[in-house]
């Protein structure tokens, strides 16, 4: 999930832009894509209209479709991967539109960068970042307002009054004198209709959608096992390939023997792939027989070879000298040789994996001009890209069919398009011996996702702060040693400015507290262990290390951890918003209720922001007698601007602090002489119902600018959960995942 | 040839297909019944989940020549309780799912909680869900749609 921030910024720097930043209707205009059998309405930007003017056939892709049989369907540009854009985007259009939230659908849409990018990364199309809902806000809100003005137009004709004179209300049309028709009684007449030139949009107090919860539109399909998710892709002839992948990173197959293969019930295809040896059946079972059959002899020169503990070694080493300079505020040196009372201290952070609850998979079709894709995709334009060029394609012969993700965190949405990739040369390597048009469902097992790789990098950070004799927070030095996750990708010459990847420093380069001595800096070392962003990116490691070193700056000034806060924050009203809300809900002050007789209780808070929301969260803990953690509350306050779905808002933050409950209490990938240590979830444990804290989520009422949520609810959870395990037992943790001896 | 009962259908498997091939996999390859999912293989996250004899069982760990003759087998493609009823439609008003992936999975093993122990406390749902992994982490829901259907079944 790459950072939105990043790509605004992109965009703001390309000259000129193409679009705006999702928050107007610049040279923006509709097209009337299709007519007869309803309504279908498309948005384009100016050179594409051109484009349509000019002669270019209409495309039958759209936002909004309208049926004769008064179905609203919307097509969602975003993967649905749990976070909510298939009830978001939809309610943007069922505003404007003034429809029947029981008549609308969602649909996803194809790749095609041209009508479907994301605003916020300019030309590309894509998920991530927490973007999906922001960048939409305006252009799903404009659609709608276009599809109304149009069924209005046609029932002005077809009434004989003015349009002015008409309503629209709860998809219905009507009109003085009793006159009244639904939108599929006029999508085809309004289809006739001149798609108007600008819209006026809703006033906010006129809102009828926004700012209420309806309900998901996918809870039914998926609460009875009716959702497609690209492992449930079925089509005819349909083969499955499971890959015997590489035992180390950057190691291939220098020779395999099928004899044991061929042998195996099912088994079609043996196909060398970049990063293993694929078998190719009629069934999952068979392919994995297949593949426990083969016999490969590994070219082990190129290989990583190292182990964790060396990388922090070396990590270690690399923290003694200065980084790439990040941010320079005053001079930290001096001010903490000044005196005061001055804590130093190391962070280890390890490599996390994403394990998304459906193994990766990706199904994939080639035919003569075409490669046609079944994937949960989220990055719909990178992956077009590079299917494209593997096959000798044109970007658009690549054809992508969109269904629902189970789960991604960042993981789908790969820079270097590993797994897309891989089913893509699968079935290259079928059409070389004439084998085309048979659809191949590549499916990793869970330890195929779990050992593959595209980690979460693996931190150190030291960090020296300072109070001074007054109290004061004078002081800040913070050095990050890490893996950049976007080095080497196509992504990196979006995110890496002076040689800093913003994506490595996020969250600490923009502390948002007024210290007057502040310096970050960055090592950036090269290790050949394939990363990646994972839910909230770089802050979920700056938000640890900062938002634990200013609660221990606030106990060595002898204040309250929110108060101490609150002053540094004196010119950041939307953390102070967010930390105040949380700190009455969760009664901030009083006391906390005592635990069992031999337990330990306490209270830690954090406030993070990250992709332009603000979150605080106050932990409440116990310690048992063996030190085991348990998180019993967790009180969290979300300033995201405008809520446009409250409980899609609430869920998101609820998920998101049980990922990061996930990650704070279990989450390390180890490796050992280059293999992977932990392979399913037994040794890769998660949080499992009986660990999941009560939840209070409270949401800042605000009409400031909508910003996302999928991410935001990550980074303060572990921050705040080690600040309540020092506030019950004094003890500061500084390596996770988070252990008391 | 083994024979089985699949939501009420008869089922016949062909003799080619091997005996260690997982449940799973025929109800998704062979019969796509494709509601049951695969998770993790080794019976560790529940995504899988399937009543055989109407008792919950993992189906990636349990093949075809564990299962006894006319074996009584339900997806969540045949839940048809009145529980399970109940069940999905707390799911849905609650909005429980986020991915969905393993909610399948999560429904089959709340409708059998419910079968069993009309008024769950939050201990006898921990107890009882913990074997169902969901990394979107909608627990508090799961939690608060089992006590939703126990009310409405009351």
């Amino acid at each position: 999930m790459n950072p939105s921030r990043m790509f605004a910024h992109l965009a703001a720097d390309a000259s000129p832009p193409l679009h705006g930043n999702g928050d107007g209707l610049t040279r923006r205009t509709f097209l009337k894509v299709s007519a007869g059998a309803g309504l279908t309405l498309a948005v384009y930007s100016g050179p594409a209209a051109a484009q349509s003017a000019a002669g270019k056939p209409a495309d039958p892709n759209a936002f909004v479709r309208i049926g004769d049989d008064n179905t609203v369907t919307v097509i969602v540009k975003h993967l649905e991967m749990g976070q909510g854009t298939f009830t978001g985007l939809p309610t943007l259009v069922a505003e404007e539109l003034d429809a029947a939230w029981s008549q609308v659908r969602a649909e996803g849409a194809p790749a095609d960068a041209s009508r479907y990018n994301n605003l916020a990364w300019g030309p590309a199309q894509g998920t991530g970042g927490s973007s999906s809902l922001p960048n939409s806000f305006m252009q799903y809100r404009e659609a709608g307002a276009a599809a109304r003005a149009m069924l209005v137009a046609a029932a002005a004709k077809r009434w004989n009054v003015e349009a002015a004179s008409i309503a629209v209300k709860n998809g219905v049309v009507t009109a003085a004198g009793g006159k009244r028709a639904t939108f599929g009684e006029l999508a085809g007449a309004a289809a006739q209709e001149p798609v108007p030139a600008s819209v006026k949009l809703k006033d906010a107090a006129d809102f009828v959608y926004i700012g209420k919860s309806f309900p998901r539109t996918d809870s039914a399909a998926k609460s009875t096992g009716k959702a497609t998710f690209t492992q449930d892709v079925k089509l005819p002839g349909m083969l499955t390939a499971v890959v015997l992948h590489a035992p180390r990173f950057g190691t291939r197959a220098k020779s395999f023997d099928t004899d044991d293969v061929v042998g195996v019930a099912g088994v079609r295809y043996v196909i060398e792939v970049p990063n293993g040896i694929a078998v190719v059946a009629t069934s999952f079972w068979a392919a994995k027989k297949g593949r426990d059959a083969l016999k490969v002899v590994w070219d082990d020169t190129t290989g990583f070879k190292g182990s964790t503990s060396e990388i922090f070694d070396e990590y270690r080493r690399l923290a003694k000298t200065p980084g790439k300079p990040v941010r320079n505020d005053g001079d930290a040196a001096k001010a903490l040789a000044a005196g005061g009372k001055r804590i130093d201290a190391e962070y280890l952070f390890p490599y996390l994996a994403h394990a998304p609850m459906e193994p990766l998979n990706c199904v994939a079709k080639l035919s003569a001009d075409r490669c046609e894709i079944w994937n949960g995709e989220q990055f719909h334009t990178g992956d077009q890209m590079a299917v494209a060029a593997l096959l000798g394609l044109k970007p658009e012969q690549v054809v992508i069919h969109q269904v629902f993700a189970g789960g991604s965190f960042g993981r789908r949405a790969s820079s270097m398009s590993d797994y897309v990739l891989e089913a893509a040369a699968i079935v290259r390597g079928m059409a070389k011996s004439g084998k085309r048009d048979i659809p191949v469902k590549l499916v990793w097992t869970r330890e195929d996702d779990m050992t593959g790789g595209y980690y979460r990098p693996a931190y150190l950070h030291t960090l020296s702060a300072a109070v001074d004799a007054n109290g004061n927070a004078a002081a800040w030095q913070h050095r990050i040693v890490g893996q950049s996750i976007t080095e080497g990708t196509p992504i990196a010459a979006m995110t890496t400015k002076n040689g800093i990847d913003q994506t490595s420093v996020e969250g600490a380069s923009n502390l948002p507290y007024a210290i007057p001595n502040l310096a970050v800096d960055l090592h950036t070392p090269s290790i050949d262990v394939p990363v990646l962003w994972w839910r909230s990116v770089g802050s979920t490691h700056t938000a640890y290390s900062t938002e634990t070193m200013i609660d221990e700056l606030a106990f060595a000034a002898g204040k309250d951890p929110v108060e101490f806060r609150k002053a540094l924050l004196a010119d950041k009203p939307r953390h102070r918003g967010v930390l105040e809300l949380a700190a009455k809900e969760a009664g901030w002050g009083s006391p906390l209720a005592p635990g069992k007789a031999g337990t330990k209780r306490g209270r830690g808070v954090a406030v993070h922001e990250s992709f332009n929301t603000y979150v605080a969260e106050i932990a409440e803990v116990t310690i048992d007698a063996s030190n085991a953690i348990k998180v019993d509350r967790v009180v969290c306050a979300v300033d995201c601007g405008v809520a446009v779905n409250p409980d899609v808002i609430r869920a998101q933050m609820e998920g998101g602090i049980g990922f990061a409950l996930a990650a704070a209490l279990y989450g390390k990938i180890t490796l050992k002489d280059g293999a992977v240590e932990q392979t399913n979830f037994h040794q890769y444990q998660v949080l499992r119902i009986n660990e999941m804290p009560k939840v209070d989520v409270h949401i800042v009422a605000s009409d400031a600018k909508p910003s996302g949520v999928g991410e935001p609810g990550v980074p303060p959870l572990a921050p705040a959960v080690a600040n309540a395990i020092a506030a019950a037992t004094g003890k500061r943790l500084r390596t996770l995942p988070l252990a008391l001896a | 040839m083994p024979t089985f009962f699949v939501n009420k259908n008869r089922v016949d498997i062909s003799k080619d297909v091997p005996g260690d091939t997982p449940l799973l996999w025929i109800l998704r390859d062979d019969l796509s019944l494709t509601g049951t999912k695969y998770g993790c293989g080794l019976a560790l996250c529940g995504a899988c989940t399937v009543y055989v004899e109407g008792k919950p069982v993992r189906s990636c760990q349990t093949p075809l020549s564990s299962l006894k003759q006319g074996s009584d087998i339900t997806t969540i493609e045949g839940l048809a309780t009145r529980e399970a009823k109940a069940v999905q439609s707390a799911w849905e008003k609650l909005d429980v799912p986020q991915c969905g992936y393993c909610q399948s999975g999560q429904v089959m093993s709340a409708t059998a909680l419910l079968a069993r122990n009309k008024r769950p406390t939050d201990a006898d749902i921990d107890a009882a869900m913990a074997g169902n992994i969901c990394r979107c982490a909608t627990y508090v829901r799961i939690r608060a749609a089992i006590h939703e259907a126990a009310k409405s079944l009351a």
